[in-house]
């Protein structure tokens, strides 16, 4: 095996350019689980740790540019208002020690459809920079999970960063799992209100072969809001109308069953998620006051 | 590969490292260092946390390249020849048992306090919830930090 150890992002770029088989490592919460149990013997690493562009963020524009190697506890701690959705999410990854090295850029690039940042990048919106020798590609979120821990990454790509919407609204994030700390999500969902376009975004994780929108439930509920003027009125929501958006985002789920829950439990639980998450996003919206409760 | 990193503030170097190899390899076998246990090489248990550069890790899922030129603190840099109030809190509240999982809570707790001089019940649920222990139940866990933190606070 061969340890590559780029001081600069040039570097990195050039590195995976000629050794398109070499595996990334950034927090390895994931490479090095594999590597521990002999699930893979890449030969040859490619160290994202002394890139320093990859572990700051920018946030003068519209977007967050976040950097792909920013450990979970920074995005909990720093990026709280300007990413809320992608701070709740961060904050039930694993435990402090998984937290204090594990990035979004590697949750993106295990792309398991129970990746926690997945639902909240859906929620929020935003967009994936990869690059190469050869430029820069922007890949809308969606477009990136292709499969089961599969995404849309080619060969000599790496992620430079994750540009996110700025939260101009409330957003929530709930996971369901056995407990508070160290979970591999049964499923989860991610809620956001986007109230300057006046509409809702949604991302369901660990409910499908990848994570999805659930988009019939989007347009749904952003038609009754706006049609039963909501936003104006600013009143509590009907509970029919929450009870068909959990429905259609039930309706979303492709999901399978596990040692961790059957189809018909996450296909509930989602339901419950959608409905519980649009209470506190609708709640925080119209009083101002944030909802600081676990799902 | 050869590996050059400080530990406990003293410049170490390994040779002969397997690029695959984890930094809990490199220090447990390498250089003989074995507080940070070994239980699990996934990332669950916690046993094997240190610091790197001063922020708690498990040092199983640190490549050992990714640990050139960097520091790292052990469960054996925590008391230098006499223990370290966490260390004492632990034995005095009854919070060791097998002790398989008592030098990563050192370390965890440690940094706790540093950070966090008077933490919460929360706070130290949530600073500990990376650290697994399998005898204790947690209880006498949770009473070695509050422990330790009192102590701080009196001495302090
Ligand atoms: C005990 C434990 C608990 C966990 N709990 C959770 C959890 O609750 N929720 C959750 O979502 N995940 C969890 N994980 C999985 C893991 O922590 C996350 O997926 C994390 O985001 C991975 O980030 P990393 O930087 O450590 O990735 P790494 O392990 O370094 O890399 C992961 C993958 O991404 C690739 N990669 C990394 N950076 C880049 C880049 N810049 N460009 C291209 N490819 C890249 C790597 O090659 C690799 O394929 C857990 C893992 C452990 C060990
Ligand atoms: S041995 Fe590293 S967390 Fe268990
Ligand atoms: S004392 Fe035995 S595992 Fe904690």
């Amino acid at each position: 095996m061969d340890f590559l150890r780029p001081a600069g992002w040039a570097e990195a770029l050039a590195a995976k350019a000629e050794h398109p088989t070499a595996v990334p490592i950034a927090g390895g919460t994931d490479v090095m689980v594999e590597i521990n149990f002999d699930h893979r013997r890449p030969d040859r690493l490619l160290d994202l740790n002394r890139i320093g562009e990859l572990y700051t963020w920018e946030t003068d524009g519209p977007e967050v540019r976040l950097g792909a190697a920013v450990p979970y506890t920074r995005i909990m701690h720093e990026l709280r208002s300007e990413l809320p959705g992608l701070a709740l999410a961060a904050h039930t990854v694993g435990s402090p020690q998984i937290r204090n090295r594990g990035s979004v850029g590697g949750n993106l690039g295990a792309a398991s459809p129970a990746g926690d940042c997945h639902p909240a990048l859906l929620a929020a919106g935003a967009t994936v920079e990869a690059e190469s020798v050869r430029g820069t590609r922007l890949i809308p979120v969606e477009e990136f999970y292709t499969g089961v821990k599969r995404n849309a990454l080619a060969p000599d790509e790496l992620i430079r960063a994750i540009r996110i919407q700025r939260a101009t609204g409330p957003q929530q994030f709930a996971k369901v799992g056995t407990r508070n700390a160290m979970v591999i999500a049964v499923c989860a969902f991610a809620m956001a209100l986007h109230p300057g376009e006046r509409t809702v975004r949604t991302g369901i994780g660990s409910a499908a072969p990848t994570p999805v929108r659930a988009r019939t439930a989007e347009d749904f509920l952003t038609a009754e809001l706006r049609d039963g003027g909501y936003w104006e009125s600013g009143r509590p929501l009907e509970p029919s109308l929450a009870a068909e958006f959990g429905r259609l985002a039930a309706g979303a789920c492709n999901p399978i069953d596990d040692v961790r829950g059957s189809a018909a439990y996450r296909r509930h639980a989602v339901g419950v998620l959608a409905r519980r998450t649009l209470a506190w996003v609708w709640a925080e919206h119209t009083t101002g006051e944030e909802n600081h409760r676990c799902a | 590969m050869r590996v050059n990193l400080t530990v406990n503030g003293r410049p170490q170097q390994a040779d002969d490292v397997w690029e695959g190899e984890s930094l809990l390899y490199v220090l447990r076998e390498r250089l003989g260092l074995p507080g940070s246990k070994n239980a699990c090489e996934q990332g669950e248990c916690g046993s094997c946390t240190v610091r790197l550069d001063g922020v708690p890790v498990c040092a199983c899922l640190v490549a050992a390249g990714q640990a050139e030129g960097r520091e790292v603190v052990t469960v054996e840099g925590l008391g230098e020849g006499e223990l370290s109030a966490v260390q004492r809190a632990f034995i005095d509240a009854g919070a060791v048992q097998c002790g398989f999982c008592t030098p990563g809570l050192l370390v965890a707790a440690d940094e706790l306090l540093e950070h966090n001089p008077q933490p919460s019940d929360a706070d130290i649920r949530e600073a500990l919830s990376g650290n697994l222990c399998r005898c204790t139940g947690y209880e006498k866990i949770l009473d070695a930090v509050r422990l330790a933190a009192a102590r701080r606070g009196e001495a302090g």
